[in-house]
């Protein structure tokens, strides 16, 4: 797998290799399935991510998309070394931070940052937001008693919440308010890379607005990096700079978001995106949606050759065989990276028509 | 309208009513509950005089002139020999088959039942919370001996054990608090690990391990903090529970050795003469009924205060009654052509 992928895939920056923050090579993390009984012993495993390789250039945004179940989360988490990782190395900074302790870990905790998905479950709801903001400053010993309170109501202010407010409990503000004080969290110790799993998925979509645009500021003022996972195909390419699409545990596509949005070679990066909704009726009229059939298959027993290829509307005998190197194709910028053995042409009609229900362009 | 404009209005709303609004704690909230708990306020009043009793015991002696382990044979005894009824020479409640003062050595029975009820539930707590968040946390052989260790322990018939540690070391008052808090702090901490166990798994928890936070810090400062509510409505249950059980103890000789004034040994001195002056077992069996059923309701009254989805079967009734009260009347049958009632 590695030795095919070209490691800067995903750096578009102007900066290239220089200017590298997180490199990640070749990473694997399968987690155990064990069986019943007495003695337990691994009966499966779930291969979660399998032999993904990206990197992220300082001040960037990387998104990364892909279906529930793909393995987006657990690549996040493994990139923040909350779970250890099976094989393959995260490198930051040129330091190889794989599986690190948890004590030799801490200096990169600072760096490396994550904001959660769901805005109520984050946040503890039995301590005050002034003590949850004040978190990293207490775990990292950087400021103690005023000093912290100061800050804390710095950050709050920073974020566009009322710094008044640092007595209350999570309960008593909203879901946009909520992800505020996740972001002020992640942001407390001026780290270098945000990882965001899923900032915005359970927000309203005017509260997502603002949450993007504070993201936004923050890149800007702060320089930061981000990792930004996200279903939601517009906000990604709204925010990155460029863009992973993943399926089942591996890099289907990768590469700046304009060449990937506006000339998808995989066949999957299609259907996602033939599947998003568009916001100019006439548009929404004459696009052709690209239905897959089935569910994305169990990552416990993973299809041979092409992962995609049981649902693949182009598949041919050679995709079940043979797994297809993540490569330039033909016509491509050299950071435009698919992992396909027929890459979809432009102006290639993939929908198919005989199909029943959707399949016909409306 | 813009973003900003949007943000402006919010902001504007937002901030008016917020001014009267105060931040409430989870604490602050549930004596909101418990002070409107009449059972629960009377229950607290209850124990605050048996507590100011007991702490004023020798205030109590001294008023009534006799001391709780001094033997009155003059006055206290009658003509045959045996114990005096309630109100006879200055004994209030009367005396036991010794001429012993009834009245202060009950008072004196309440200090060692407090205070046995209150060290062991102390201990039993501590222990438990901190085995139960130890063994949820780190899971894995810890867990696995912990969990083993806690089920062999309510699995084991008490008695046993304190019939043997009294044999082996004499009955004193540091066997009682040691068996007590022994066969307590299972239970809670089985509760503790429980709760332990699914914290762990929010995501409030790997934020915090994303901040670097070690082991001790999240279990003590992230899960503790959610788990204090049932911890301390199982403590405030197993005072009474401890109370009982001292009492049981001593009155099986197994707890504090006799000549001291526990209701546990009054009640076993009183069983040969109950029949001939009622009032040596009724007093202290009485302060021990009270004692226990007021822990319990407290208890009972913090439980509901804490989770106000739970309802006892005698509130019931009057939340019933208050739905009715604030309940829209029944719709008038409508009469053809008739119109409809406005709201």
């Amino acid at each position: 797998m590695s030795e095919t992928l070209p490691r800067d895939a995903a750096t578009a920056g102007p900066g290239g290799t220089d200017d590298v923050l997180v490199r990640v090579d070749d990473l694997v993390k399968y987690f155990p399935v064990r069986g019943g009984g007495l003695i337990s012993r691994t009966v499966a495993q779930v291969q979660a991510v399998d032999g993904v390789s990206l990197s992220i250039g300082r001040g960037q945004t990387v998104g990364l998309v892909g279906e529930t179940g793909c393995g987006k989360s657990t690549l996040a988490r493994c990139i923040a070394g909350l779970i250890p990782v099976t094989s393959g190395t995260v490198t930051f900074e040129g330091q190889n931070i794989t599986n690190l302790s948890r004590r030799h870990m801490q200096p990169y905790r600072r760096e490396i940052q994550m904001i959660f998905q769901d805005p109520y479950g984050s946040l503890n709801p039995r301590r005050r937001v002034g003590s949850i903001i004040g978190d990293p400053f207490a775990v990292h010993k950087t400021a103690s008693g005023s000093a912290r309170k100061k800050a804390v109501q710095e950050l709050m202010e920073r974020v566009g919440l009322n710094p008044e407010h640092f007595n209350r409990y999570p309960a008593e503000f909203s879901g946009g308010q909520r992800q505020r004080i996740g972001v002020a969290r992640a942001l407390a110790l001026r780290p270098k890379l945000i990882i965001c799993d899923e900032p915005v998925s359970a927000l309203d979509v005017s509260i997502q607005a603002q949450v993007l645009n504070l993201l936004a500021d923050l890149q800007q003022d702060y320089g930061l990096s981000y990792l930004f996972i996200a279903h939601d195909l517009e906000v990604v390419r709204h925010v990155s700079d460029s863009v992973i699409v993943m399926y089942l545990g591996r890099i289907a596509e990768a590469g700046p978001k304009d060449p990937v949005y506006d000339s998808p070679r995989h066949p999957y990066t299609n259907a996602l995106l033939s599947a998003a909704p568009a916001a100019d009726p006439d548009a929404a009229a004459s696009r052709q949606r690209i239905i897959l059939t089935g569910d994305v298959p169990s990552p416990i027993n993973p299809p041979s050759g092409c992962r995609f290829h049981p649902r693949c509307p182009k598949a041919q005998e050679l995709c079940g065989q043979q797994d297809p190197p993540l490569e330039v194709k033909a016509g491509d910028p050299s950071t435009h990276v698919t992992a396909c053995h027929f890459p979809v042409q432009e102006g290639e009609v993939l929908a198919r028509s005989g199909r029943a229900s959707g399949g016909q362009p409306r | 309208m813009s973003l900003s404009e949007i943000e402006f209005q919010a902001k504007a709303v937002e901030d008016a009513p917020e001014e009267g609004i105060q931040g409430r704690s989870q604490w602050a909230l549930t004596w909101r509950r418990l002070r409107r708990d009449k059972m629960a306020i009377a229950s607290m009043i209850v124990i605050v005089i048996i507590a100011a009793c007991a702490i004023a015991a020798p205030a109590f002696a001294a008023l009534a002139g006799h001391a709780p382990n001094t033997v009155y044979p003059n006055t206290g005894l009658s003509a045959s020999g045996g114990p005096v009824p309630p109100g006879t020479h200055g004994f209030l409640l009367g005396t036991d088959e010794l001429g012993r003062d009834l009245f202060v050595r009950v008072i004196y029975g309440a200090r060692v039942s407090l205070f046995v009820g209150l060290v062991t539930t102390l201990i039993a707590t501590v222990a438990g919370v901190s085995l139960g968040l130890i063994t949820g946390y780190f899971g894995g052989w810890v867990d696995g001996i912990l969990a083993r260790f806690i089920d062999s322990v309510l699995a084991f018939p008490y008695i046993v054990l304190a019939l043997s540690l009294a044999v082996v070391f004499g009955p004193s008052l540091p066997i009682v608090i040691g068996v007590i808090s022994f066969f307590t702090w299972a239970g809670i901490s089985r509760v503790v690990r429980g709760q332990a166990l699914s914290i762990k798994e929010r995501e409030y928890i790997e934020a915090a391990r994303s901040l670097g936070a070690g082991p001790w810090r999240i279990m003590f400062i992230d899960i503790l903090p959610n788990l204090l509510a049932p911890v301390l409505v199982l403590a405030t249950l197993s005072i009474p529970a401890a109370i009982t059980f001292e009492a049981t103890l001593d009155y099986l000789g197994l707890g504090v050795p006799p000549p001291t004034a526990t209701w546990g040994n009054i009640l076993a001195g009183a069983q040969s003469y109950y029949s001939v002056a009622w009032w040596y077992l009724v007093f202290p069996a009485l302060a021990l009924v009270i004692t226990t059923i007021a822990f319990n309701l407290l208890g009972d009254g913090v439980r509901d205060a804490m989770d106000p989805r739970t309802e006892r079967v005698f509130a019931a009734g009057r939340k019933k009654r208050r739905k009715r009260r604030t309940a829209s009347p029944p719709p008038a049958p409508q009469l053809p052509g008739a119109l409809p009632p406005t709201a």
